[in-house]
């Protein structure tokens, strides 16, 4: 076969594999906006969309996710950045371990997670706070592979040491060391894992139904049992919110695709 | 260091008082909520009045799978919050009544957990150390076989199991009429027959209809089996939602429930009809109970006394649902009888199956509905 | 006196160890708080899951719980349902999900269909289940997209009917939907790292499109494949949330079973069959990731 023909025979097919992947991606995003978009049975109008902001157990449930993914953010950058940074530095022993702990996770289904997290949660409820932010707790847990895959792979594309050996010599403390001089050079690392946190958050179910708390997802799918539309028009609006999120973040797509890789 | 002995002695009194005050003040708060908690009847609260400034107190009464078009719970629910100026917060609207147990036990302890329960009979008599005893005011007015003798479960309105469908379809007018080809993929049963009422009474009135009877559930079973079988039931639940999709147009459940979407979807155009088959007039009431460890007790008494109130009995009449008390407030007076006469009329004798009864067909599908309808 | 010297020495020395061994550890104390937290939230409640499924109600350890847990059918049944959905996603999500990726891969780099797929696909991969499933309602379920279209024109066809959605069949099809995307994500740089340079050297040696592919692209590219296909069983196995949301009477596959067995008090009789099916999950996923990794360290040989 000619290197012409071949060549067009491979664009012909790549284009139709392209063509049936994206209908398939695309058709239920299209099928969303059209569900939330119908009323009665033969009409159009935005009455499901503008319903979201008279749903008060909706919103405040959406309120409750949006706080949770920011605690869960602030506990990735103040405890999981500094500690995966800190064991990178100093203590290269704890490597290993600290690798098998923040993979542990992928190993743990989240329906077994709740099992074994569930007598904690009761405890916490009953002497600390019912309030469901205590849930940013496990949903880091859930997060860890993720991120310190990012952190890693960030870690690993600079010389870290060198940075934190130059900065001890010109003076700078441990602290200054940390989060003015490492963390700024491994932002994208920080950044995209940060990202992947807000949309598993966002989108969790499993732990936060069956612990009882009233999460976005919870909600949605009650939500669902009564006005199936108003359900469908809030899950579409929150896909596109964090597919918006994950396009503005640029360097989070590369990122994304080594975060899944786990073979270091 | 040393410490004189007036130092030593004012340190450990001060100690003491420190000590023990607050103890002594915590327990008499907890004295009034413990108060609440254990007791059987509105006079050891101090009558109506007294239970009310409790439960202004505590400020708020959980209740769970209370559906806003249940019997008219939407009523009783915004009346009550607008009476007593307390909020109400309702879990899981669409629950079953297992579901109601499985949250006082998931939430035991917590602030979350449910005050009261609205629940069938099979799963609260397999419950009881589960609710707490509390004899309402009305309670000589009940008739006797609607009550559990200690005040623990106090059946408070009942109905009898229907079959609702979009009239659209056809008229049944038999329960085979379902096996035909029109109704493929679109019979729904209200819940699963082993953690719900309305679904366990479903399969009982397909059973007598098909020779079984209140004792011997394995008919309805079967008729069920093969209604999967020739692919006309779905392993749905009902829901508002599906409802009025019509992704469910022929529902098995309470005839006070089917009265409520018919009303609802008439003003959609769409018309559902209710049909209940002859000779098996399958009847059951629900029961209302307090947790044992409700959160809010003295406002969970105060819904108790709610709902065995002339307020609250009219409310359950409005909603098609029959209420326990009719016979007494019929005497009193205090029924509402324009709403009474516009109950439908029910022909033949009602069957409603007992305590052993329902345990025996609990038992009966926990062991064989998975594997009749494929949810195995 | 020697002996008096020599046990003030070996004193002195021990005690400047004690000291120089803490001053060596501090930096041990800075990972105190993620110790505490992961021990909190991962560690122990994992412990508590593999362990309680020996525990009998009165915490003793024995083998009765798992027996009684083998014995039922339900059980086997749901578990059998759900490595079927899994092994059935996976095949389909890796070989869609490949072809998917070699149609990008061989596009324009940093190309803006790229940049696109890309994202979506990371969102659509680890985005939640609720979210699918209300996507797939709106889609094939009743009054959805696809349905009312074969409703008017095919409506004898399967899709005019849509019970099937509720079932095995659509936990498969709906379970696809986000295993495409995961497949394309893990698989798009092993893509990206067939060099070109192995197809040319494959045409000058005089080999055809075939036989470079057969010797030379899917050796390359198994390993990678077989990998990225099990962590498609793996995620398939693990998924939760689309099933509940999906399904509202009975628990078909494991994860509906292991909610179902929590949330209600089985009893004495059964008191950790949460944890018994759990640990079974656990056993499954850890095989399924472990195979995993062994795999991608031998594809790591070509990507360096």
């Amino acid at each position: 076969m000619k290197m012409k023909d071949r060549s067009l025979l491979v664009n012909v097919w790549r284009r139709i594999v392209l063509a049936v992947v994206s209908l398939y991606l695309l058709l239920p995003l299209i099928a969303m906006l059209d569900f939330s978009t119908k009323v009665g049975r033969h009409m159009r109008g935005l009455y499901a969309w503008r319903a979201i902001v008279h749903q008060p157990d909706l919103i405040s449930a959406i309120l409750t996710s949006l706080e949770l993914a920011i605690i869960v953010v602030g506990l990735v950058l103040f405890v999981v950045v500094p500690t995966v940074v800190w064991v990178h530095l100093r203590l290269p022993r704890l490597r290993r371990p600290l690798e098998l702990i923040c993979l542990l996770p992928l190993a743990i289904p989240g329906i077994v997670l709740v099992v074994g997290v569930a007598d904690i949660y009761r405890w916490i409820s009953i002497h600390i706070t019912e309030s469901p932010l205590t849930l940013a707790a496990v949903y880091a847990m859930l997060v860890l592979p993720y991120t310190y895959r990012s952190l890693s792979a960030a870690l690993n594309a600079v010389d870290v040491h060198t940075l934190a050996e130059a900065s001890r010599t010109l003076g700078a403390s441990t602290y200054r060391m940390l989060f003015g001089v490492v963390v700024p050079t491994i932002r994208s690392g920080v950044m995209s894992g940060a990202v992947i946190s807000i949309a598993l958050v966002l989108g969790e179910f499993t732990i936060s139904s069956l612990l009882n708390y009233k999460t976005m997802q919870v909600q949605i799918v009650l939500l669902g049992q009564s006005d199936a539309s108003i359900a469908v028009a809030v899950s579409l609006a929150s896909l596109i919110f964090v597919f918006l999120l994950l396009v503005i973040i640029p360097t989070t797509t590369s990122r994304a695709i080594e975060v899944l890789d786990t073979d270091e | 260091m040393k410490f004189n002995k007036l130092t030593t002695s004012v340190a450990s009194l001060s100690l003491a008082v420190a000590i023990v005050v607050p103890a002594f003040t915590a327990s008499v708060a907890n004295a009034a909520v413990s108060n609440a908690a254990t007791a059987t009847s509105a006079k050891a609260m101090g009558g109506l009045k007294g239970l009310e400034v409790a439960c202004k107190k505590e400020g708020q009464l959980n209740i769970i799978a209370d559906p806003h078009d249940w019997a008219n719970y939407g009523e009783i629910i915004s009346g009550f919050k607008a009476k007593y100026k307390v909020k109400i917060d309702e879990a899981n609207p669409n629950g079953s009544s297992q579901d109601e147990i499985n949250a006082a036990n998931q939430l035991r302890g917590t602030k979350r957990a449910p005050d009261v329960f609205d629940i069938g009979q099979a799963v609260a008599y397999a419950n009881l150390n589960m609710f707490a005893a509390y004899k309402v005011l009305a309670w000589d007015s009940i008739p006797a076989a609607l009550k559990q003798a200690s005040g623990y479960l106090t059946k408070d309105y009942g109905g009898f199991m229907s079959i609702g469908y979009d009239a659209s379809l056809g008229t049944i007018t038999s329960l085979d009429d379902l096996l035909k080809p029109a109704f493929a993929g679109k019979v729904a049963l209200n819940g699963d027959p082993t953690t719900a009422q309305a679904g366990m009474n479903g399969v009982i009135m397909a059973s007598i209809v098909n020779g079984g009877s209140l004792g011997d559930i394995s008919k309805g079973v079967e008729w069920f089996k093969k209604l999967k079988d020739v692919g006309n039931f779905i392993n749905v639940d009902p829901t508002p939602a599906t409802i009025a999709s019509g992704q469910t147009p022929v529902v098995f459940d309470w005839d006070y429930l089917q009265s409520a979407q018919a009303a609802k979807l008439a003003t959609k155009g769409i018309t559902w009809k209710i049909f209940i088959p002859s000779g098996a007039v399958v009847g059951a009431f629900y029961n209302q109970a307090v947790n044992i460890n409700a959160p809010h007790p003295a406002c969970a008494r105060l819904w108790m006394e709610n709902m065995f109130s002339p307020v609250g009995q009219n409310a359950f009449l409005k909603g098609g649902a029959r209420p326990v008390l009719a016979d007494a407030m019929a005497k009193a007076g205090t029924i509402n009888k324009a709403l009474f006469a516009a109950l439908p009329v029910v022909k033949g004798t009602p069957q409603i199956a007992s305590v052993e009864q329902t345990k025996a067909a609990n038992d009966y599908l926990k062991a064989n509905w998975a594997a009749a309808v494929g949810t195995r | 006196m020697n002996q008096t010297v020599q046990e003030s020495e070996t004193g002195s020395a021990l005690r400047g160890a004690g000291l120089r061994y803490l001053r060596g550890k501090t930096a041990y104390f800075g990972v105190i708080p993620f110790t505490i937290l992961i021990f909190l939230f991962l560690l122990w409640p994992t412990y508590s899951v593999v362990v309680g499924a020996f525990k009998n109600s009165e915490g003793a350890l024995t083998l009765s719980i798992i027996k009684s847990a083998l014995a039922d059918p339900a059980h086997i049944s749901a578990f059998k349902h759900t490595l079927q959905v899994s092994a059935v996603t996976a095949i389909i999500g890796a070989v869609m999900g490949a072809l998917f990726a070699w149609a990008i891969a061989t596009s324009k780099q940093d190309g803006f269909i790229r940049r696109i797929t890309l994202s979506a696909s990371g969102v659509l991969a680890q985005f939640g289940g609720v979210m699918l499933t209300f996507a797939f309602l709106a889609t094939f379920g009743f009054n959805g997209l696809i349905t009312t279209v074969f409703a008017k024109s095919f409506p004898h066809s399967f899709l005019a009917r849509p019970d099937w959605l509720y079932g095995i069949v659509g936990l498969c099809v709906v379970y696809s939907f986000f295993q495409i995307p995961l497949m394309f994500l893990v698989f798009l740089p092993t893509i990206d790292n067939l060099r070109p340079e192995w197809r040319e050297a494959s045409n000058s040696l005089g080999g055809s499109t075939l036989e470079y592919w057969r010797r030379v692209g899917i050796p390359v590219l198994t390993p990678s494949f077989l990998g990225a296909a099990l962590l498609l069983f793996a995620n398939s196995f693990s998924a939760y949330a689309t099933a509940a949301s999906l399904i509202s009477q009975g628990s078909i596959i494991t994860p509906l079973e292991i909610s179902s067995a929590l949330s209600s008090e089985t009893g004495a009789v059964n008191p950790a069959l949460a944890k018994v099916l759990s640990l079974a999950m656990i056993m499954v996923v850890v095989i399924v990731m472990t195979l995993y990794s062994l795999l991608r360290r031998r594809v790591s040989k070509w990507e360096r």
